[in-house]
């Protein structure tokens, strides 16, 4: 790839760092990443990848922007509210950068349609709100061999790993999702805004190293942070040999769609 | 008393301890919903009362995250 004089510029502060250059840039811009949720961790993952310039960035959700997503889903303006957040994603992506080739799909991720969509990206990041999916994007993207991110933000706190083929799975450290409604999200129990911005850029310096293969992944380490403290714990964590998905005996080997929490706390109307 | 640590903080306890009862000690919330390493290995659910916790044992609870998008 050619990059030209306004692309240079562009990415000056990327290509100046020794570790990423004019070829660490080039492999940002030739990179493809499945965002899914355009929410609280996906706001913040998307603004920062497309000011970085990948390539092509994919963006799954079903939902449209509502009046009370705004505190901390900074990627939808007030104007946005009832449009469908991916389409308010990609006019903002496009303005940062349109360099980048946005993908939408306005639509939940299932067990029918996420091999589908996730074969065509080189990163997934789990931007979701609900353990059904966590565990849906964890089990497809161990059964296609996708590296990706989990992030889960609630209240005050926030955690994160990585997965890449080979490390500790979502599913070796956490099982199974727990029962509906046994744990709340952040509609039902809140959530301070900023905590999603800490988390999502986290999530995208994540997927820029993964890109440019610069540094270590947060890979066999979940990240976890309280902003009350401000207290950062890395908790090594093992690939666990009985893992029902990536274990030596696997029982998951089709994806599941779990049943999803129903009773979500609406505030507006 | 023993110490052990828990998230990374010192705690004096009884040893030996059940690790159902070190979870009632730190008043988890919601116990049925936490993931637990001990020294780095995972416990099934199933042995949290049969698991006993020594001196300077190393104990994780690891709680579920959910939240992001709506």
């Amino acid at each position: 790839m050619d990059f030209n004089e306004d692309q240079i510029q562009r990415y000056s502060r990327h290509i100046l760092l020794q570790d990423v250059g004019v070829e660490g840039q080039e492999k940002i811009s030739n990179g493809k990443v499945l965002i899914i949720g355009a929410g609280g961790l996906g706001a913040p993952v998307a603004l920062y990848l497309a000011a970085a310039g990948v390539g092509t960035i994919g963006i799954i959700d079903g939902d449209v922007v509502d009046l009370s997503n705004l505190q901390r889903q900074v990627i939808h303006f007030t104007p946005d509210v009832n449009k469908a957040k991916v389409l308010s994603a990609k006019e903002k992506i496009n303005l940062i950068n349109p360099d980048v080739e946005v993908i939408t799909y306005y639509d939940l991720l299932t067990a029918s349609n996420a091999f589908e969509i996730i074969k065509d990206y080189d990163f997934v990041v789990d931007g979701t709100d609900n353990f059904p999916v966590k565990f849906l994007i964890n089990d497809a993207c161990v059964m296609a061999g996708k590296p990706f991110s989990h992030g889960g933000i609630l209240r005050f706190d926030g955690q994160t790993i990585t997965v890449v083929p080979g490390t500790a799975c979502y599913r070796c450290v956490f099982h199974a999702p727990p029962p509906a409604n046994a744990v709340p999200t952040c509609s039902q129990a809140g959530v301070l805004g900023a905590i999603a911005g800490m988390l999502g850029t986290i999530q995208a310096a994540e997927v820029l190293k993964y890109l440019t293969g610069v540094g270590n992944l947060l890979t066999n380490r979940l990240l976890t942070f309280n902003a009350k403290t401000m207290d950062f714990r890395t908790i090594k964590v093992k690939h666990n040999s009985k893992c029902q998905v990536c274990g030596d005996h696997p029982t998951i080997t089709e994806l599941i769609d779990y049943e999803q929490a129903t009773c979500e706390l609406k505030t507006n109307n | 008393m023993s110490a052990i640590l828990v998230n990374d903080k010192v705690q004096e306890i009884e040893a030996p301890i059940s690790l159902i009862d070190l979870i009632k000690l730190n008043n988890v919330e919601q116990p049925e919903m936490v993931s637990i390493q001990v020294n780095g290995e995972f416990v099934a659910r199933e042995n949290f009362e049969s698991t006993l916790i020594n001196a300077d044992d190393e104990v994780d609870f690891l709680y579920f995250m959910g939240g992001g998008s709506r």
